[in-house]
């Protein structure tokens, strides 16, 4: 009995830290793309207007829930839970910290990227329930854009795969420090096992994996729908895309999805690439940085700061680059990522039978 | 395609520090100079562009036309500035005083009441024609520009100090007036035709 009290505790956890996240996320976009515009942002709300989010997220609870007449009543209505359940049962095979993760499964990644396809499912069923030409086009937009590029990711993660040779999150994260059960080699000749730290890294371990991380954040930008890749939503060409027809609580769950996919491919990124829960400071002969820096609290606060930078790289972007045009999108897909990404699984088996 | 990928990511580049460089400068509040000064352009270049509008204000020009105001004492009622308007805007209704009423400031006798004196400055198109045709120069243009109301009607501003009850008063007397004068007329007229 108490074992389903676990994880009815894991489940609100984890939904309340998307919530908070969603809110924290909005208020840090609307900050940050002011500053890149020279603008304050919210100041009213709050000090500094930190309790916007806040009030906005009170405002759109005491909406009223439209249904258009002529929408298909069960998948508009259904839409924003499919999108925001996918997403938000990704978060359940997250590591965080040594030892600390909610549900411990040996096929961690296959599962977190098999549940999170179904995102496109929900925005089809959103476009395709609303009964109308903008929401249907954003959502066939969206499935295009996220089928796609989930080929150059699934490669990407691939390549780390063959060289982690595990699906379990877990274990990929304490490959990448000093907890590694076996021996880690800086770059394929230093050992760096006792060393830890930044070095251990997966993008270090093995360089190749550097360029897999770049064509896995791209895909993760345009699996999350953000700039550059926004086209499902377009707002100046789509009104607002899939969900151009739901109102309040709904509208604020399509919301909640996007933030809560942001921090997921941020913090699979980190696991992946980024040394997880690892410390980036090295033991340096009796300066044992990385070992006084890692354990569950440690853990918790280096995952958190590196994924935090990951989103803020993805606002950063977000305001800094034009979206593309969908063809441009397709393009860069297929004739740039996926063959780059190809490569670098191919370089990954190489490597990992000569130099591992 | 290895050139278009790398002039992809340097172009990419370029904004990336074009944006983090306006993202780390001083977001400070925008400090308030008048368009006139020095400095009023090379501040835009660095910090916040926008300011907190009701309690940051940026200081306007003194010759700026915004709303309109009349100063009631000073005007003679000649109808002037009702006339030029273009837009119709101004709508004032005279009574002719019995006899001269008094100055105003710049000596110019008035011997009109203002019964209604209103402007619509919905309607009004900010051109400064009326301020322009004064004669005793009581239309002006003042430097408030924020003015926002919760009905139309309140835009019709009404710079008559008359109460009906007054100028009904002085329609009275001027008419009591007419009829004296128009009876004193006959009066003289019939003087004339029985002396002659």
């Amino acid at each position: 009995m108490n074992y389903y009290f676990t994880y009815f505790i894991a489940a609100i956890g984890l939904f309340s830290f998307s919530a908070f996240f969603a809110l924290f996320g909005v208020y840090a976009e609307r900050k940050i793309s002011a500053f890149i515009q020279d603008r304050l942002g919210p100041t009213e709300t709050g000090k500094y207007g930190s309790l916007q989010t806040l009030a906005d997220i009170l405002k759109m609870l005491q909406k009223e829930l439209i249904v258009p007449a002529a929408a298909d009543k069960w998948l508009f209505m259904l839409a924003p839970a499919v999108i925001f359940i996918a997403v938000y049962l990704g978060f359940a095979a997250l590591p965080w910290a040594p030892g600390l993760i909610p549900s411990k499964t040996n096929i961690g990644l296959y599962y977190i990227f098999a549940i999170i396809s179904i995102e496109t499912l929900g925005i089809l069923m959103a476009g395709w329930g609303s009964n109308n030409k903008y929401s249907i086009l954003g959502a066939m937009r969206s499935a295009a854009q996220i089928i796609s590029y989930e080929i150059p990711a699934g490669f990407a993660i691939i390549s780390v795969v063959m060289i982690a040779q595990t699906l379990d999150l877990q274990v990929i994260s304490a490959q990448q420090g000093i907890l590694a059960a076996e021996k880690i080699k800086f770059a394929g000749f230093w050992d760096v096992s006792q060393i830890g730290g930044l070095f251990s890294w997966n993008v270090f371990r093995a360089p190749h994996l550097l360029i897999a991380f770049v064509i896995y954040f791209i895909a993760s930008l345009a699996e999350s729908n953000r700039a550059p890749f926004d086209i499902p939503e377009a707002e100046s060409e789509l009104v607002a895309g899939f969900h151009t027809e739901f109102t309040g609580i709904r509208f604020a769950l399509v919301f909640l999805a996007e933030y809560s996919m942001m921090f997921l491919v941020s913090m699979i990124a980190v696991i992946l690439f980024l040394g997880a829960w690892n410390t980036p400071l090295p033991n340096i002969g009796g300066v044992k940085l990385a070992t006084w820096t890692t354990g569950v609290a440690w853990g918790i606060l280096w995952v958190v700061i590196k994924t935090l930078s990951l989103v803020g790289v993805q606002m950063w972007i977000r305001w800094t680059l034009p979206r593309l045009r969908v063809d441009q999108l397709m393009n860069l897909c297929w004739k740039v990522l996926t063959p780059l990404a190809f490569a670098c699984m191919l370089i990954s088996g190489v490597w990992r039978l000569w130099l591992m | 395609m290895v050139q278009k990928v790398i002039n992809a990511f340097t172009t990419a580049w370029k904004g990336l520090s074009l944006t983090v460089r306006h993202l780390f400068a001083g977001n400070g509040k925008r400090e308030i100079v008048t368009v006139s000064d020095s400095n009023y352009f090379k501040q835009l270049e660095y910090g916040t562009n926008t300011i907190q509008y009701p309690k940051q204000q940026l200081p306007v020009p003194e010759v700026g036309r915004y709303q309109l105001d009349v100063e009631m004492d000073d005007c003679i009622v000649c109808d002037l500035c009702a006339k030029v308007c273009p837009v119709n805007c101004i709508d004032i209704e005279s009574i002719k005083a019995t006899e001269a009423i008094g100055q105003t400031s710049d000596g110019t006798t008035k011997r009109l009441y203002a019964a209604k004196f209103d402007i619509d400055m919905a309607k009004c198109m900010y051109c400064g024609l009326c301020t322009i045709v004064c004669p005793t120069e009581c239309i002006t243009m003042t430097n408030q520009y924020d003015k926002t109301v919760f009905q139309l009607s309140d835009l019709v501003y009404q710079f008559s100090d008359m109460t009906p009850e007054d100028a009904a008063e002085k329609r009275a007397l001027f008419d009591k007036q007419q009829a004296e004068k128009q009876a004193a007329k006959l009066a003289a007229m019939k003087q004339k035709e029985g002396g002659a």
